[in-house]
């Protein structure tokens, strides 16, 4: 119970009581609805034996100036609650001056449409410009370091090798096993039909060295390092340290984006070789078990499906894509600046354009090659 | 307005020289017109309320940003006409200490001091081993060498980061906002170790802060930013008796006057009663 109303001759007398607080207001709020006020003329308020807070007051006050509007007369017998007198004060204090800042909103929508194609795409173009920067600024840092040994930071991309390399192996031989087992086992499916069961060996040979293999291994790098470059290099960024690195007089470039970069060049492309390798012998324990065909057989039609240039068309692609994704990566990472969610959406940001850029290239290559017969 | 308070001391050598510096951002100016001078051998503290561009100033000083008029000399040399391997040279003459201390969080608290050398020289093993451990006893961290920095408090990354600061033995060393989130003891201890470096190897200090009274205490020489210039310089005490009034509300914390309490905005009864009630 917050209040109880009690009919007088012209009148209602309403009496508050208990803990008017915020937490209570809904049902303060329905208590309030129920009070019959019809016929009433005037409304008096005992506020004496209730504790009322800021949000009960003004629910109160808002209660109050509707039951004004429909013609009531207010008043309290005893004094209004210190709340609500806070209220009356603030508001009092703030009387309109008629000087103040011109509320948003009233701009016209096209200008507004206008203005927000304008900036976005003087964004976009600065995003260009830094992303060109960027490259430039990797490339001069890497021309730099040229044959000087030292500042290749062999510890350094070693460590990249082994966490973008060593450890991705697991899950990238289990990927290259089992999209040759998915391909080989869809390819049988149909070419059975034409009792063409041999060429599901070109489907799997030609397929995982040429695209699959590289591919798919770029794709889940992208994932795992992309993503661990933006974060480290972020992170990095956050706190400092890559301003720390700048006044010890160390370029943050040959430091950080660098031995990242070439680490991922030097992993990827094993990475692939060894995603070609299981692919193979995924395609050809699936063609023994389902085709009954003899492993040598595989063999001997494995050999004559793959040209000479099948196997570097895939591997050639590792190092470039190992390029993009570091890129990507690193790039990412560079512009996080002030606040942990700007990490969290550019580490998202390093995976999605690392995949975008990689199927982008894989698809000009696909084109190179095919000018080239290949 | 430059409310200059110490029209005597006149620049004798100046080992930072700002003269004129304008720079913006986006087109806000953060600086018109800033003049700012460090005396060799001298704490020289620069304060101004949050967003005056204390941070960019020091950018400005390091060179990672160019003044867009005005000139910035570091050493009697301008930052802006030097070249990529001038810059870096004169970086390695100047230390910075970062507001978290911004440690290599891989590196070991050893590895940490002796990356600049390591980086800058090919100093023998030994050699650098004793320099680095002489650095962290100064800053009394010499049992935590094999630390990560990781177990370190905030105090003591920041001692770490002073040990990084002075490992090449710079003529000019930089704090920005050295006491932020210190208790008193780190606090005091790096209040100490400000002027004794000071003190005993003659390293000259810029020290960016807005704690008033720590750094009355330490420095030499004081100038007050706000509004993108210098309102007012000299000594502490000085600063403290100047009648300015934006000098007077920072120097004791008013809250309310040219810097205002209320970011601007609509009427404020207006949007309270403006609901549709």
């Amino acid at each position: 119970m917050y209040c109880a109303a009690q009919r007088e001759s012209d009148g209602v007398v309403l009496a508050l009581s208990g803990e008017w607080r915020v937490a209570a207001l809904e049902a303060i709020s329905a208590e309030l609805k129920a009070v019959p006020l019809a016929g009433a003329q005037r409304l008096q308020v005992q506020a004496a034996g209730a504790q009322i807070d800021i949000s009960a007051a003004w629910l109160l006050r808002d209660y109050l100036a509707r039951a004004e509007a429909a013609g009531l007369r207010t008043s309290f017998s005893g004094a209004p609650p210190p709340a609500l007198g806070l209220l009356d004060r603030t508001l009092a204090a703030h009387a309109p001056t008629g000087n103040e800042i011109a509320e948003s909103g009233e701009w016209l929508d096209a200008a507004a449409a206008v203005e927000g194609l304008g900036r976005r795409t003087v964004r976009t173009w600065q995003l260009i410009e830094s992303a060109l920067e960027f490259v430039g600024r990797v490339t001069v840092a890497a021309l730099r370091g040229g044959l000087q040994l030292r500042r290749w930071r062999l510890t350094s991309i070693t460590r990249h090798v082994y966490d973008t390399g060593i450890t991705a192996i697991p899950i990238v031989a289990l990927i290259g096993f089992l999209i040759s087992v998915i391909l080989a086992y869809m390819g049988a499916q149909q070419l059975r039909k034409f009792g063409a069961d041999i060429f599901v060996v070109d489907l799997v040979t030609v397929g995982v060295l040429r695209e699959l293999g590289v591919l798919l291994t770029a794709i889940i790098v992208a994932g795992r390092s992309g993503s661990a470059f933006a974060a480290e290099i972020g992170a990095m960024r956050l706190n400092e340290e890559v301003d720390a690195l700048q006044a010890i007089g160390v370029d943050p470039m040959e430091v950080l984006v660098l031995p990242r970069v070439m680490g991922l060049v030097i992993a990827l492309p094993l990475l692939t070789v060894i995603a070609d390798f299981v692919g193979l012998i995924g395609g050809g324990l699936l063609c023994h078990e389902l085709l009954g065909m003899p492993l040598a057989q595989y063999v001997n039609r494995a050999n004559e499906a793959i040209a000479s240039t099948t196997f570097w068309v895939g591997v050639i692609k590792a190092p470039v894509f190992a390029v993009l994704i570091a890129l990507a990566g690193t790039w990412c990472g560079m512009r996080v600046r002030g606040s942990s969610r700007d990490l969290g959406r550019l580490t998202t940001l390093a995976v999605v354009q690392a995949i975008f850029f990689v199927i982008l290239a894989d698809a000009l290559f696909a084109v190179l090659f095919m000018k080239m017969n290949i | 307005m430059t409310e200059s308070t110490t029209p005597a001391a006149v620049a004798v050598d100046p080992i930072v020289d700002v003269r004129g510096v304008s720079y913006g951002v986006g087109g806000r100016m953060i600086f018109s017109g800033l003049d700012l001078q460090a005396q060799r051998g001298e704490i020289t503290a620069v304060m101004g309320p949050s967003g005056t561009g204390k941070t960019t100033l020091l950018r400005l000083l390091m060179g990672a940003i160019a003044p867009a008029s005005g000139r910035v000399a570091v050493f009697g040399e301008d930052i802006s006409a030097l070249d990529r391997r001038g810059l870096y040279a004169l970086r390695r003459r100047v230390g910075m200490l970062f507001q978290n201390g911004a440690l290599l969080t891989d590196l070991s608290v050893f590895e940490n001091v002796a990356f600049p050398l390591r980086e800058h020289t090919r100093l023998p093993e030994p050699l650098l081993r004793r320099l680095v451990l002489m650095k962290l006893q100064a800053v009394g961290l010499r049992g935590a060498a094999e630390l990560n920095t990781a177990a370190l408090s905030g105090g003591m990354a920041r001692r770490v980061a002073l040990a990084r600061a002075i490992v090449m033995d710079p003529e000019l060393l930089i704090y920005d906002e050295p006491f932020v989130g210190l208790d008193p003891i780190s606090l005091g201890v790096i209040l100490r170790l400000i002027q004794s470096l000071n003190a005993t190897l003659g390293i000259t200090s810029i020290v960016v802060t807005h704690d008033v009274d720590e750094i009355s205490r330490v420095a030499h020489r004081s100038f007050l930013l706000a509004g993108g210039k210098v309102v007012a310089t000299g000594s502490p005490a000085q600063l403290r008796a100047t009648a300015a009034p934006v000098v007077n509300q920072f120097m004791n914390g008013l809250p309310d006057g040219p810097v205002p309490f209320h970011v601007p905005a609509s009427d404020y009864r207006e949007q309270l009663l403006g609901a549709d009630w």
